[in-house]
């Protein structure tokens, strides 16, 4: 019979134990329908979500909201919108109530006084030149200045085929201010001139996703298995897409057979009633899809088709630590 | 209601429905240990544990909480839960 320790050895185990019973049950909130900024390619405003729901204003229901959802069993809170952090009431609300990840561009700084061990990931799409075609300003100055050195802030850097080849320049700025960084890829939902990946860039694209992690293995969370799945689409032959996305709101998954899924996942609109088709846009065609935690999630929910080899099993073992470190559920 | 309630029938059945659910091929009832960790040694994970206790909810008619899976770490242990509630249950 194949079992976890017929496959690793004592060292791996050991890894392996130390998630195995983290048993995370996430869930996303849109905090606000507003923004500082209007970048060309989020999803939340190209497909309409900023409007599909009004806003709840009153922070007592946030709070009530909130509770309802941690007695339906959610322990993680992840928060994006908008821009959470023009409403850090709000924040404030999941912060005491939850371990919480506010997703947010950085142009604005948390208040660590107040949420002194607060996961934040600061949006960045490439380097200067991109960010101002794409969202108007070049944010890592301001971002950058904001968090340096900040040990539970990371740079999610969603990479764009124009960054082909520079990549290594943008981990190495990001080192340089005593941050880490997870990298991503640019879905383009608004098919911005330039911005669609073209035949073979994913291929060449890993091998430098690959590259940067040997070189920055302090600075870049990150692990090859998931270079490897992002940019292909695939994991042990299968193909990703709605019939396997697991990152689908419960209540909204009509799909039949249900693939292996997110237990109790919910993406929650700012009226805190409306809920969204999955963790990203609705509008998106999922065979194109490149979300970063929908793919990860993908694998992690997927554990006993990796229980077949040591490799297969090591490769699941670390994309688990790396989610378990982008939200510091263990040490980095 | 499966025929035998006693835990020897509970363990058997448990691991009959582990192996079906879990489509494993490599381990019959017969040679499943009921000592073994379902999650340190099978990789069993909490969505692979629901759907067990959907199954055996139906199979003895009795609830199993959620809270109650950390509980549930080998087939032993489950067959002493379901014993319990079975017992209480009257």
């Amino acid at each position: 019979m194949i079992t976890i320790s017929s496959l690793l050895d004592k060292e791996w185990h050991e890894r392996y134990k130390r998630i195995a019973n983290l048993n995370i049950r996430s869930s996303i909130y849109d905090v606000t329908n507003r923004c500082n900024l209007r970048c060309k390619g989020c999803f939340f405003f190209s497909s309409g979500e900023h409007e599909a729901a009004r806003e709840e204003m009153d922070i007592k229901k946030w709070e009530n909201f909130i509770d309802s959802e941690k007695a339906r069993g959610v322990n993680l809170a992840i928060l994006i919108g908008g821009e959470p952090t023009l409403c850090m009431d709000r924040v404030e609300a999941f912060y005491k109530r939850l371990p919480t990840y506010c997703a947010s561009n950085g142009l604005i700084k948390v208040d660590r006084a107040k949420f002194p061990d607060m996961m934040v990931g600061i949006s960045l799409w490439g380097d200067g030149e991109d960010e101002k075609i794409l969202r108007g300003r070049d944010t890592f100055a301001i971002s950058s200045a904001n968090y340096a050195g900040d040990p539970y802030t990371y740079y999610l850097y969603t990479i764009t085929p124009k960054q082909l080849g520079k990549i290594e320049t943008i981990i190495r700025k990001i080192a340089d201010v005593g941050l880490k960084v997870h990298l991503q890829l640019l879905s383009n939902d608004e098919g911005v001139d330039g911005f669609s990946w073209k035949e073979g860039e994913l291929a060449d694209l890993r091998h430098e996703m690959d590259e940067a992690l040997d070189k920055y293995p302090q600075t870049v969370i990150s692990s090859k298995y998931y270079h490897e799945v992002i940019t292909s689409g695939q994991m042990l032959g299968r193909t990703f897409g709605w019939p396997e996305c697991p990152s689908v709101t419960e209540a909204l998954d009509t799909r039949s057979p249900r693939p292996r899924r997110l237990i109790h996942f919910a993406r929650w609109a700012s009226d805190l009633k409306t809920v969204h088709r999955c963790c990203t846009s609705a509008t998106r065609d999922c065979s194109t899809c490149k979300d970063g935690a929908a793919h990860m999630s993908w694998i992690m929910v997927n554990k006993q088709s990796h229980i077949k080899t040591t490799g297969d099993l090591q490769n699941w073992i670390e994309i688990y630590e790396m989610f378990a470190k982008l939200y510091r559920l263990i040490p980095w | 209601m499966p025929e035998t309630n006693d835990i020897q029938g509970i363990i058997r059945k448990v691991a009959e429905i582990i192996i079906g659910e879990l489509k494993l091929e490599d381990v019959t009832v017969d040679t499943f240990s009921p000592e073994m960790d379902l999650v340190d040694e099978l990789g069993i994970d909490s969505m692979d544990l629901a759907t067990i206790a959907l199954v055996l909810q139906d199979e003895y008619k009795i609830v199993i909480d959620e809270d109650d899976y950390p509980k549930l770490k080998s087939i032993r242990m489950i067959a002493e839960y379901i014993s319990e509630k079975l017992t209480a249950k009257g």
